[in-house]
């Protein structure tokens, strides 16, 4: 479903002494994700998941690699690749002067639904994620949790292939984690490919069949978490990860 | 072809429930600046100053025209600026399956809607105040093509500036000074030299000078006509190699 080869990011930056440099967001990332998968990416603030995902979805190119949906390349096939895609950001990005239906139907139109389909889709939706009441509501009106399930409902509008989540429960209390959770299994139950990134740990087990590790932009390990927690031999995947990532900061420091 | 003109209408379409929501606000305070203008420079100032052409008002109508429009073009595509940096509702378009083209001719339609809105409520105001104008299709072209350049300015801006307060300064830096300078309120041949030949580069003097030959019913003006046109090819390219550069 997803491949992803030797992929590289680099931003301009400055260095110490002020002169023109680069810093390595990604780093030579390759990964291979199946269809239907819960797939999560691990890492410390700044560890480039983000990054990752905005590779993924189009946001930005990569400095190198390659990206391919089911054998396509990503590189000229942009517009048509994109259809596959849903994706909920990590920051609210709603259009502040459109009310709930209107981001809605905004999404809608962008993916050439139908106005029929647009409007079960909206109704079948908000309905899902229980924000029917607030339809005609302006975005700027609703609390945190509303707007994270918002977001995931409108990334689901045009039945996506694959649902990209990037840090989705982050500053949410557990009640509307638990909801979040709950709608990611239904997802992936659906047949929906989700690419996950957090750094909440009890996140990545409670949902994910794999997930990868990334510390500095660099892929430290990728299995199931029964598997990360037997092979390095530790009670739970946090303690893989600390150790992981600790390690990694450890000798990228020295 | 359908799938873009689709498109296209999808980001008109946006644009256009924000301002129909806004509409009567939006009229109302258009009325503002081109009034104060009229009243200042079409009946106070303009009493006592004479134009080979006639009264001074006849004078000034398509010079407030052209800026006005330039100003409601430019200035009705910064909220797309504030889209890219703060709000980040840009992604919605950069992650969505359309052209990239689509979006910037999008937004450019929906201020050159704004633009010729508030020049129908000048031409109105104009009217009341006694001026006399002709209006033909070919006016109509030259305001379309003045809200075109400057949209295409605006949505550049929006694209390459990091603050509000770089996108005001165009506005105080440039729009401004062009406002009072372009053949708006005086014909540039006042200017000294030097000066004279930097203002009649810009397009909004190009437009003055159309829009003042078709309203008294002089001859074309074709070079300015070719000026507009060539300002708007180059400013469409500009902003939509910015646009596609977001994803760089």
């Amino acid at each position: 479903m997803i491949e992803i080869r030797c992929l590289v990011k680099r931003f301009p930056h400055k260095d110490k002494q002020g002169k023109d440099s680069f810093r390595t967001a990604v780093d030579n990332l390759s990964l291979s994700i199946g269809s239907g998968e819960v797939f999560g990416l691990l890492g410390p603030n700044g560890a480039g998941k983000t990054t990752t995902i905005r590779m993924l979805t189009m946001q930005t190119k990569p400095t190198s690699g390659n990206i391919l949906y089911d054998g396509v390349e990503v590189e000229g096939h942009e517009v048509e690749l994109k259809s596959l895609i849903g994706v909920v950001p990590q920051h609210v990005n709603f259009d502040q002067d459109l009310t709930v239906g209107e981001n809605m139907e905004l999404h809608g139109r962008l993916h050439h639904l139908t106005a029929p389909e647009r409007r079960q889709r909206i109704a079948e939706l908000l309905d899902y994620v229980e924000l029917s009441e607030v339809v005609n509501d302006g975005v700027r009106r609703l609390s945190g949790g509303m707007k994270r399930r918002l977001l995931i409902a409108r990334a689901l509008i045009h039945n996506p292939r694959i649902l990209f989540m990037d840090e989705p429960t982050v500053a949410l209390d557990p009640q509307v984690r638990r909801r979040i959770w709950e709608l990611v299994r239904q997802m992936a139950s659906g047949g929906v490919t989700v690419f996950l990134t957090t750094h909440y740990i009890e996140e990545a087990e409670a949902l994910c069949d794999r997930v990868a590790i990334l510390s500095k932009g660099k892929l430290v390990a990728v299995d199931s978490p029964a598997h990360l927690r037997d092979n390095f031999q530790e009670a739970n995947l946090e303690e893989v990860f600390l150790k992981l990532t600790e390690e990694k900061a450890g000798r990228g420091g020295a | 072809m359908g799938r873009i003109l689709a498109d296209i209408g999808t980001v008109f379409w946006r644009d256009w429930i924000v301002l129909r929501r806004r509409l009567v606000k939006f009229i109302l305070s258009r009325m503002v600046a081109p009034v104060l203008y009229l009243v200042a420079f079409g009946w106070g100032l303009g009493r006592s100053i004479q134009v080979e052409s006639g009264s001074y008002l006849d004078f000034l109508v398509p010079g407030i025209l052209a800026l006005n429009s330039m100003n409601i073009s430019f200035n009705s595509i910064t909220p797309v600026h504030a889209e890219r940096v703060y709000h980040k509702s840009l992604e919605e378009y950069i992650i969505a399956p359309i052209w990239p083209d689509a979006f910037v001719i999008g937004k450019v339609l929906a201020a050159v809607l704004r633009g010729l809105i508030s020049s129908a409520i000048i031409l109105l105001l104009a009217g009341a105040f006694g001026a006399n104008f002709s209006f033909s299709p070919l006016f109509l072209l030259v305001l379309v093509l003045n809200c075109v350049v400057f949209a295409e300015i605006g949505f550049l801006a929006a694209m390459k500036l990091s603050t509000y307060e770089a996108m005001a300064q165009v506005n105080t830096y440039i729009l401004l000074p062009m406002s009072f300078l372009c053949g708006t309120f005086f014909k540039t041949a006042a200017l000294p030299e030097g000066i004279r030949h930097f203002i009649e580069l810009l397009p909004l003097t190009h437009t003055s000078i159309l829009l003042r030959a078709l309203s008294a019913g002089d001859a074309m003006p074709w070079l300015s006509l070719m000026v507009l046109l060539a300002y708007a090819f180059l400013c469409f390219w500009l902003g939509r190699r910015a646009f596609r550069q977001l994803t760089c």
